[in-house]
């Protein structure tokens, strides 16, 4: 990490010029209008600075000075709110072949984990030129994943799942913080997010993968708690659930998302498939962060063995 | 929560505001207003803006509840169940006639009237005393039944079919956790509601007794005027709190 | 200095011989008071010592952030620092400031009445405050609180081990106090006018403690019952914010914002009302535009309800919500802006004098326009998504509340102290301490705005080297901020002995609280004054009379 003096962040995702475009676009009418202020007050002041104790004559308000200084900064506000806008959403919808990193925000620590199951602690090791879509959730409280460079940040909530996508273009090393106040270690809740180019990647995650993927991992999970008993033949089935359109029993359509998959884990109750009892019981507290990320991680798995659109 | 005019007139008020014409203070009139008139103006919509602040203070109980009950539809309506809707019904009928009582004890003010002022003053007072009886008797029965949030709640043995689901379950302990989320909102509502309810008997208890000493007058009883506002509204919020909490369907 | 106030009948060169200063010195006569001037002043010395306190933690915090590494004072007791900075700066000093000292001392006075409407509801007002005061500063006391001033759940709820409940406890008896303000200040301002006083010849500085009002009335409620939920989660082990236990932690912040984002316009939206008189006063100018003046205090404060979700951007609410709070938030600045050009334009052909509240105007109106526009950004949520929870933000709320907010109650003290002690300051001291504010405020807080663009998280209190220099330049900043602000308190004292006699209008204002006696007569006014002109009317004073304009007039009919 380059640790000298600067005025002005990396710029190292493909969002990050965009965003300090905006920004240096905000910055100038900021400055205009603050010199503008400055300089009518400074010429104002010295111009009819008092020389005397006559009182000054009335000066009559002029409407159409009103409606203009009115009228101008609502337009300039327009546009702002209009680019802001286009880029927010470009921001907030991920690329379908996104890679998919799970993240679990704890006091204080991030714990990462990698599609093939290789883990990290407070390190995040990325390829460079391939979108990475984060899929977070925490422990505890609410923490924040925040990297700078990459203009980007999300809070991790407790209890349910947020995400966060960025495609980096340099390689390099940079700051990961945790932004939402945590508690006594927030200030070390730290950590960095290493870059690599395509091959280098591959022969990290190559050296640090288990021998299980998190998918064989929750697997097995779903075998341990019985899941199959239902999920087989009397349930919904789980093949090529996963990114699909569920309908519900109130009548009402989803799209079966991660937040969706855990929500049907942890609370079934909430949305009942369409045509089936709510007799599933609710695992909240009964699986740990850990456990529940590789069964989504399982279920995920079987979009592509059973291929194409289910309704279950 | 009475408006803030002295029945009589305290040292304060008492110091002439000019050095030239003595003006004879019509009776109850406060130094800092002109007339009577201003000050019952004053006193009336200060009585309605506390009235907003209280809408408020409520509103966002009632809409953290609501965001709740609609997560959780089933538990809230369990334990809804469990609550004694012949209690609430009751305390409903005890409360409106209090209600009631107080409105004739405004009009018996307003013409003057000191003993009937006093009489539907303390009926009003015996009425919500009632209520706070049967609501703590309620209670009562509630904690005895183990329905209070915490350790009673969380400890206790259920029999079978108490609770529409099997409690030894994940799912029975998922649904009772949110039964007692439901228990939470009924106390502290009803808790809120009752704090309300001593604040205005003893508001009451006041009036009741300058009452008695005849310190109001027809053309000035805005203290009497001003509680019954606020008792009307007290009664306003259980007749909200009622279906909300003793009512609740799946 | 201009102040001529010789030789006319109006302005004698001595104390009057009756004030409500003179009515009762012993110390039961100031606590047991229910004249808004006196309560006024209470609340002026209460402040002081909550500014002084929450200032003291702010400079332990520089202090710490003077290095990279956490070395002067552990994490915990960082955590608790900027806790108690934000809980005794938010609640016990802006949100009452001005309002709670020159709203009490002056509205009854603008507006030609002899009283607020409920003088005892005032002192309750003030008695709930110190109740809740003392009861946050005990907790300091008591090992302190670590949750930010924000309180967010889980971890206010369920995960800090430290004092929540009493804090919140404090805000809830505080809050009261504010609600009950509000309320006096709303049905004064209807129902205590003179004669004469139409809603359009009101001075800015009551519309804008009416609009303060209405947001003190409507939005304190829901704060206070939102933070007595987190107490009696605590306390009783239930989960209404706590996922774990069902909760939804998002519920909170929408009920903790929905408070806390008008709570931004209660703590300036007051200011800007000074600004108001500061402006015409010493420009001797009607208010360009009042109408305009005037109706952006209410769209602030009706606007302002609309836009909490702009804190929320990134903690998980829908994109389109997000996008309809960004939208209502750019719509909010537009009203602040027309303030700001009217206020300049005010100065066109005026006559204006430099004199100390003025250098406070000046010095509100380049940073409040400075915050303002940085405001902006984090409305554009795009670029919000990387500076929120920054230094960013904190630079920003800075500029705005002690920017704008401090700078204003620091102009308003100066242009009103001689109203209220009947005594002048020495001029130089004045201007001399006005700019060492400018120049340290500027200092502290403009290297936090690049800063935060750098990407350094708020609330760290140690972090990465390449953030030490523009650290090390705020600490320095803050160090001149801190002798600003002392500076003041040593010549405002001094001035209470030996401060020349300043007369009833040493400024030459218009407004009806300067054709009292400074300090004024207990019940403000002999006769109930005939308003006859608009407010600022400057331009058809009288220099003989000293704009004693008013005439004294028959009761009301």
């Amino acid at each position: 990490m380059d640790q000298g003096f600067r005025l002005f962040p990396k710029e190292a995702s493909t969002i990050a010029p965009q965003v300090d475009l905006l920004y240096f676009f905000l910055v100038a009418v900021t400055a205009f209008f603050t010199l503008l202020i400055f300089v009518a007050i400074v010429y104002l002041a010295l111009r009819y600075r008092r020389k005397s104790e006559a009182m000054p004559p009335e000066t009559k308000t002029d409407l159409r000075l009103e409606l203009s200084w009115t009228i101008i900064p609502f337009l300039i506000t327009l546009v702002m709110f209009g680019w802001s806008t286009r880029l927010f959403l470009k921001m907030s919808t991920p690329p379908k072949n996104a890679m998919e990193i799970h993240v679990i925000g704890k006091q204080w620590m991030w714990k990462i984990e990698h599609p093939n199951g290789a883990r990290e602690i407070n390190e995040l090791h990325i390829p460079v030129g391939r979108p990475v879509r984060l899929i977070m959730s925490s422990q505890d409280v609410i923490h924040s994943f925040f990297i700078p460079a990459f203009r980007v940040k999300q809070d991790v909530l407790p209890g349910r799942f947020s995400s966060l996508w960025f495609e980096a273009t340099t390689p390099g090393e940079y700051h990961l913080f945790c932004a939402e106040y945590c508690g006594t270690d927030h200030s070390r809740m730290t950590g960095r997010i290493v870059v690599m180019e395509p091959a280098k990647f591959e022969a990290w995650l190559a050296g640090v993968a288990p021998d299980e993927t998190p998918a064989k991992q929750g697997e097995k999970l779903f075998t341990t708690y019985g899941c199959m008993a239902c999920h087989g033949e009397r349930g919904p089935t789980m093949a090529g659930l996963y990114g699909s359109t569920v309908s519900l029993a109130d009548g009402s359509k989803v799209v079966a998302d991660e937040q969706y998959l855990r929500e049907s884990i942890v609370n079934p109750a909430a949305k009942v498939v369409a045509g089936f009892e709510p007799i599933m019981p609710a695992f909240q507290g009964q699986l740990s962060e850990e456990q529940i990320v590789r069964l989504i991680a399982y279920i995920k798995s079987l979009r592509t063995a059973a291929g194409g659109e289910a309704n279950p | 929560m009475t408006t803030d005019h002295p029945a009589t007139l305290d040292a304060h008020d008492k110091g002439p505001h000019d050095s030239g014409q003595p003006r004879p203070a019509p009776y109850g009139l406060a130094h800092h207003f002109e007339d009577l008139g201003q000050q019952h103006e004053a006193a009336t919509l200060g009585m309605w803006a506390f009235l907003a602040t209280e809408i408020l203070f409520f509103g966002a109980v009632f809409l953290a509840y609501s965001v709740y009950r609609h997560a959780y539809p089933q538990p809230f309506a369990a334990a809804s169940h469990h609550l004694y809707l012949w209690i609430g019904v009751t305390n409903t009928a005890v409360l409106l006639t209090s209600s009631f009582a107080m409105v004739l004890a405004v009009h018996a003010a307003k013409t003057g009237n000191r003993r009937q002022l006093v009489g539907f003053l303390v009926i009003t007072i015996l009425l919500g005393m009632a209520f706070l009886g049967i609501k703590g008797f309620e209670y009562y029965k509630d904690v005895q039944e183990h329905l209070f949030p915490g350790k009673i709640f969380n400890l206790h043995d259920w029999e079978a079919g108490f609770w529409p689901v099997d409690v030894k379950s994940a799912a029975g302990i998922e649904f009772l956790r949110h039964a007692e989320l439901f228990l939470v909102f009924y106390y502290i509502m009803t808790a809120i509601h009752a704090t309300h309810m001593v604040v205005g008997l003893a508001i009451m208890g006041i009036l009741a007794v300058k009452a008695w000493r005849g310190r109001y007058t027809a053309e000035y009883n805005d203290p009497v005027d001003m509680a019954g506002l606020y008792w009307h509204f007290v009664d306003i919020v259980w007749i909200f709190l009622l279906p909300l909490l003793y009512m609740v369907r799946n | 200095m201009n102040m001529t106030m010789t030789g006319t009948p109006y302005t004698p060169a001595k104390m009057p011989e009756s004030s409500y200063l003179t009515d009762g010195y012993s110390l039961r006569s100031w606590l047991l008071t229910k004249d808004h001037k006196r309560i006024g002043i209470l609340y002026m010395v209460s402040l002081t010592v909550f500014f002084a306190l929450g200032g003291i933690a702010a400079i332990i915090m520089r202090l710490e952030l003077a290095t990279p590494a956490g070395d002067l004072v552990r994490a915990d007791t960082y955590n608790r620092l900027f806790t108690v900075h934000g809980i005794v700066m938010i609640f016990l000093f802006l949100v009452p400031s001005i309002p709670a000292v020159f709203g009490n001392f002056l509205l009854p006075l603008m507006i030609g009445a002899r009283d607020l409407a409920f003088p005892r509801l005032n002192l309750l007002s003030w008695y709930l405050y110190m109740l809740g005061g003392i009861i946050t500063v005990g907790v300091v006391v008591g090992g302190g609180v670590d949750t930010g001033w924000t309180f967010y759940t889980p971890f206010s709820s369920t995960y800090s081990n430290s004092n929540v409940v009493w804090t919140v406890a404090g805000i809830f008896v505080a809050g009261f106090s504010s609600i009950l303000t509000g309320l006096n200040f709303i049905i004064t301002t209807h129902k205590m006018r003179a004669p004469g006083m139409g809603w359009f010849r009101m001075p800015l500085f009551v519309w804008s403690m009416y609009a303060t009002a209405l947001i003190m009335l409507l939005a304190t409620p829901v704060l206070a019952i939102t933070l007595a939920l987190v107490g009696v989660e605590r306390i009783f082990g239930v989960g209404i914010f706590n996922p774990a236990l069902g909760g939804d932690p998002i519920l909170f912040q929408h009920l903790f914002w929905f408070y806390s984002h008008p709570a931004v316009y209660i703590m300036v939206l007051p200011a800007m009302g000074v600004m108001s008189e500061l402006v015409t006063c010493f420009s001797r100018h009607r208010i360009f535009g009042y109408e305009f003046v005037a109706f952006s205090s209410l769209a602030i404060a009706v606007l302002g309800f609309l836009v909490w979700g702009h804190h929320m951007f990134v903690s998980g609410q829908s994109v389109y919500g997000g996008l309809m709070f960004s939208a209502l938030s750019f719509l909010v600045a537009i009203p602040s802006a027309v303030k700001v050009f009217n206020w300049t334009a005010t100065l066109y052909k005026g006559s204006i004098s430099l004199q100390t509240p003025m250098l406070y105007a000046f010095g509100f109106i380049g940073l409040f326009t400075i915050g303002g526009l940085t405001g902006l950004f984090l409305a554009s949520v795009a670029i919000d998504v990387h500076v929120t929870d920054t230094y960013f933000i904190v630079a920003h709320f800075h500029y705005i509340m002690v920017g704008g907010a401090v700078m204003a109650y620091m102009g308003a003290i100066h242009f009103w102290w001689p109203k209220l002690t009947g005594r002048m300051y020495p001029e130089w001291w004045g201007r001399f301490s006005a700019l060492l504010i400018f120049a340290g405020f500027n200092l502290t807080f403009f290297p936090q705005f690049i800063l935060g663009y750098l990407g350094m998280p708020r609330r760290y209190y140690s972090y990465a080297p390449e953030f030490q220099a523009l650290n090390v330049m705020s600490s320095a900043g803050a160090t001149i901020l801190g002798l600003g602000y002392v500076l003041p308190l040593a010549y405002l004292l001094w001035s209470l002995k030996y401060g020349a006699i300043a007369g009833p209008n040493p400024f030459r204002a218009k407004g009806l609280e300067w054709t009292t006696a400074s300090p004024p007569p207990t019940h403000n006014f002999a006769e109930i004054p005939i308003v006859t002109e608009e407010a600022y009317a400057y331009h058809d004073m009288d220099a003989e009379t000293d704009g004693r304009e008013v005439v004294a007039g028959e009761d009301r009919p």
